[in-house]
């Protein structure tokens, strides 16, 4: 007879305002096979702990049930609690009163029905419950870091520099990311590259480093501790060995007019590049698509002046097989082309450009060597409009949320917009100055002051030239929606900052959750920021949200601790939820009856063929088997076999059975 | 009369839709108290089975919901589960089981307000059908025996 303890917590108020969570003890304290049911106001506290290992101890339970928060949140900590009594840990379950009832209810009869019928299926599944073990797996020791920027160069220097290796992999020709696009970082007015060039030189001649540009994650196997990637290394069409990085294939490549990435389109590039001078390997590529002699079959002029041979035009894509243990994800983000905004007219009219770009005019190595100079005619602007909120915030545009990192590179820009031309205006029209972080309101306030820039708090509604002018038309909310009309020569969009194309791709390569904008999902956002969903992945920098650097870098070397802490252990456990072939005596040995269905099923092949002989070695039954290391426990075998003979521990069949019943029988 | 309260069982997956229910409740996000959730690891482990035992047993609609298609924690249980779902619609159809009383559906970790809308929304399509009784007439069994538990 099971002897079962239940545990109902109010949390504060936030289950029992709602619940009466002293009539859901009483009532499923009268149930079958309840020995003991009690409420408290903080079960998760050391006296609700104490109350649990008490009652094991004295009243013998056999089963725990904690009716509390939901068992995403507190599930490890009360099976901590029941282990440390002596309960085997999978003797606990838990009833989720909070998220998926007292929040989510008004007070009443019904809800607190709702809450005693959740208790009471989870007392009928902790019956069938078994004690399990928990599974030992091995850790391999080397972590993948997927993207170069700021943030992931930095997790993986804090991971390299505590012993273990790393495999760093970034998609374009060089490490950086965004950060090496940048002018001068706000609130310092550092130059982005003089911190960041020592860092990318630093990963590149770190010995626990291997870095793959020009690189991708193709797919990824295993878990936590073990898993398997396959990274393609796209063709450079270059022997990265013999190439010195000389650069006389750049200067001498016919084909020069490409729009420079890095120069977000306001500088060229030749077909054989380097993306920027610093770049990290300073050795270059070729770009296939715009490359003469890929698209017309002829020229092979850089092949003819490379000194040391180092061209490779039929160099193929190349797979490489890596085991890791651990990954963190820095892909970070990407600016929404202000294409949909044609009443802004970005892409009509030229001197209409985006922060990105007013980065590269305002960077010593920009198209300008950092001179404010404007695309159409290389003008100085006498007068500029920066334009906040440029998709952000804006839930008629799909992007209901705030991009973080405008308004204070808006102020930096106007900022250095004033340093650079004395004589020179400069308008923002901005929604709410959001300055929240260190130094940050005071540098918004030395740009008002200080140098003298105009904010306007009020939207614009259209842009549009004449005369030359770009004739930016919007209101000033503070003077009672007054219409206001700046004629500027350029004007900056502060272009929301949403995902990568291509982030649900890769999460869905990751199996990591994302959010509706296609950020990816961190655990928890209050207590699991680095962490996903998926043990052994980690985030780091603006592929979670938009990030500012300090954010970005504190998010990696948060992440690189959570990774040097996995690889701190020589083995880890794995939750025993995996899924089991029954064995019976002779001459059954199983119900399993050998029809493999299950094999075809599994998606991590974990199911193998187990040949069951007698003592002359002659074969009397094939099963199939599981194999526990591989198994990650979905169960979809369960549903597929006929003789109801796979099963997975902690969702059996008796387990989900019994809670279906006991859900919808009148007690 | 008191307006007919239907019983809803869920069963979801742990990763997505479980994830999401519980952002609902993060949310504070209220709807209809009819739906108990089972927790399943992956859509792909539910065993369509417990479906007809959920309407033996007095179940007047059912959610199945999980992952998103390509979303999945386990890569392709949600696939099994939805090819298995359209064997089985046709079964049900078939022996006469109101299919409409089933509500099949994707919810993410981040779609807390669609489950509350699909909580809702069943809710009130299965109040306007009222009790599933005829699920007796089309399943005989012979007298059930004991009670389990």
């Amino acid at each position: 007879m099971s002897k079962i303890g239940v545990f109902v917590c109010h949390c504060g108020e936030n289950i029992s305002s709602t619940v009466d969570c002293e009539k859901v003890a009483a009532t499923v304290g009268k149930y079958d096979g309840v020995a003991f049911s009690v409420d408290y106001k903080y079960m998760c506290s050391d006296p609700g702990q104490s109350i649990i290992k008490n009652a094991i101890a004295e009243k013998g339970l056999t089963g725990v049930v904690v009716a509390a928060c939901s068992p995403r949140m507190h599930e490890p900590t009360f099976r901590k609690v029941c282990a440390e009594a002596g309960l085997n840990p999978y003797m606990c379950e838990m009833a989720n009163l909070r998220e998926h009832c007292s929040w989510v209810h008004e007070k009443g009869e019904a809800t607190t029905e709702k809450a005693i019928d959740l208790v009471r299926i989870l007392v009928e599944k902790v019956k069938y419950n078994q004690s399990l073990n928990s599974i030992k797996v091995p850790v391999t020791k080397t972590a993948l870091v997927i993207g170069g920027g700021i943030a992931g160069i930095q997790a993986s220097l804090d991971i390299a520099n505590t012993g273990h290796k790393v495999i760093l992999i970034e998609k374009d020709p060089s490490i950086g990311g965004h950060m090496s696009q940048l002018s001068e970082t706000f609130p310092t007015l550092d130059c982005s590259q003089c911190i960041l060039t020592p860092r990318m030189v630093e990963v590149a001649q770190h010995p626990n480093i291997t870095l793959y540009t020009y690189a991708e994650l193709e797919s990824l196997e295993g878990f936590i501790g073990n898993f398997k990637a396959k990274i393609r290394k796209k063709s450079k069409s270059l022997d990265e060995k013999l190439c010195t990085g000389c650069g006389l294939c750049t200067t001498k490549c016919p084909t020069k007019k490409i729009p420079s990435e890095f120069n977000e389109g306001l500088g060229n590039r030749t077909a054989i590049y380097v993306p920027f001078p610093q770049a990290v390997p300073n050795k270059p590529v070729i770009d296939r698509i715009h490359c003469t002699y890929y698209t017309k079959g002829k020229c092979k002029i850089c092949e003819k002046v490379c000194p040391t041979g180092a061209i490779r035009f039929d160099q193929e894509d190349q797979i490489v097989e890596v085991e890791v243990g651990a990954i963190v994800v820095a892909t970070g983000f990407a600016v929404k082309r202000p294409d949909f905004f044609p009443e802004y007219g970005y892409g009509k009219y030229a001197d209409v450009i985006t922060g990105l770009q007013f980065e590269r005019l305002a960077s010593a190595s920009g198209p300008t060597l950092g001179e404010i100079r404007r695309p159409s005619d290389g003008k100085i602007p006498e007068k500029i409009v920066f334009l906040a909120c440029a998709g952000s915030r804006d839930p008629a545009k799909g992007i209901p949320y705030c991009s973080k990192i405008c308004c204070m590179y808006i102020a930096k820009h106007a900022m250095l917009y004033q340093h650079k031309v004395h004589s020179g205006k400069s308008y923002v029209f901005y929604m709410d100055i959001r300055a929240g972080g260190k130094m940050y309101e005071e540098f918004v306030r030395r740009a008002i002051e200080d140098d003298g820039v105009n904010y306007i708090r009020g939207r614009v509604s259209k842009i549009y030239e004449k005369n030359g002018k770009l004739i930016v038309s919007g209101v000033d909310t503070l003077l009672n929606a007054m219409p206001v009309e700046i004629e500027a020569d350029m004007v900056v969009l502060a272009t929301a900052g949403v995902a990568n194309e291509g982030a649900e791709e890769l999460a869905q390569k990751l199996h990591i959750s994302y959010d509706p904008y296609k950020f990816f999902a961190e655990a928890h956002p209050k207590l699991k920021p680095v962490e996903t969903n998926t043990g052994g992945i980690f985030l780091a920098g603006s592929c979670q949200a938009p990030r500012d650097i300090p954010e970005s870098v504190a998010m990696a070397s948060g992440a690189a601790v959570k990774v040097a802490g996995l690889f701190s252990q020589d083995e880890l456990t794995r939750e025993p939820i995996i899924a089991v072939v029954n064995r019976q005596a002779a001459p059954v040995y199983s119900s399993c009856v050998g029809c493999f269905l299950c094999v075809s099923a599994c998606p991590y092949q974990a199911i193998e063929k187990e040949e069951i002989k007698n003592r002359t070695g002659d074969l009397i039954k094939s099963i199939a088997k599981v194999n526990p290391g591989l198994c990650q426990g979905c169960g979809t075998c369960v549903a597929f076999c006929r003789t109801k003979s796979i099963d997975i521990q902690g969702y059996t069949h008796e387990q989900m059975y019994s809670e279906v019943m006991a859900l919808l029988n009148e007690y | 009369m008191a307006e007919f309260e239907p019983k809803i069982v869920a069963f979801v997956c742990n990763w997505c839709t479980y994830a999401g229910a519980d952002l609902t409740g993060t949310s504070r996000i209220k709807y209809a108290s009819n739906v108990r959730i089972i927790r399943f690891p992956c859509t792909g482990r539910i065993d369509y089975m417990l479906l007809l035992k959920s309407f033996d047993e007095g179940a007047d609609g059912i959610i199945v919901s999980g992952c998103h298609p390509n979303d999945c924690h386990y890569t392709s249980g949600n696939f099994h589960a939805r090819r298995r779902w359209i064997m089985f619609r046709s079964l049900c159809d078939f022996i006469g089981i109101d299919t409409e009383r089933i509500k099949f559906s994707w919810v993410s970790a981040a779609e807390g307000a669609k489950w509350a809308d699909i909580v809702n929304s069943t809710v009130a399509s299965i109040r306007a059908k009222g009790p599933y009784t005829d699920y007796k007439k089309v399943a005989k069994y012979p007298e059930k025996e004991v009670n389990h538990g």
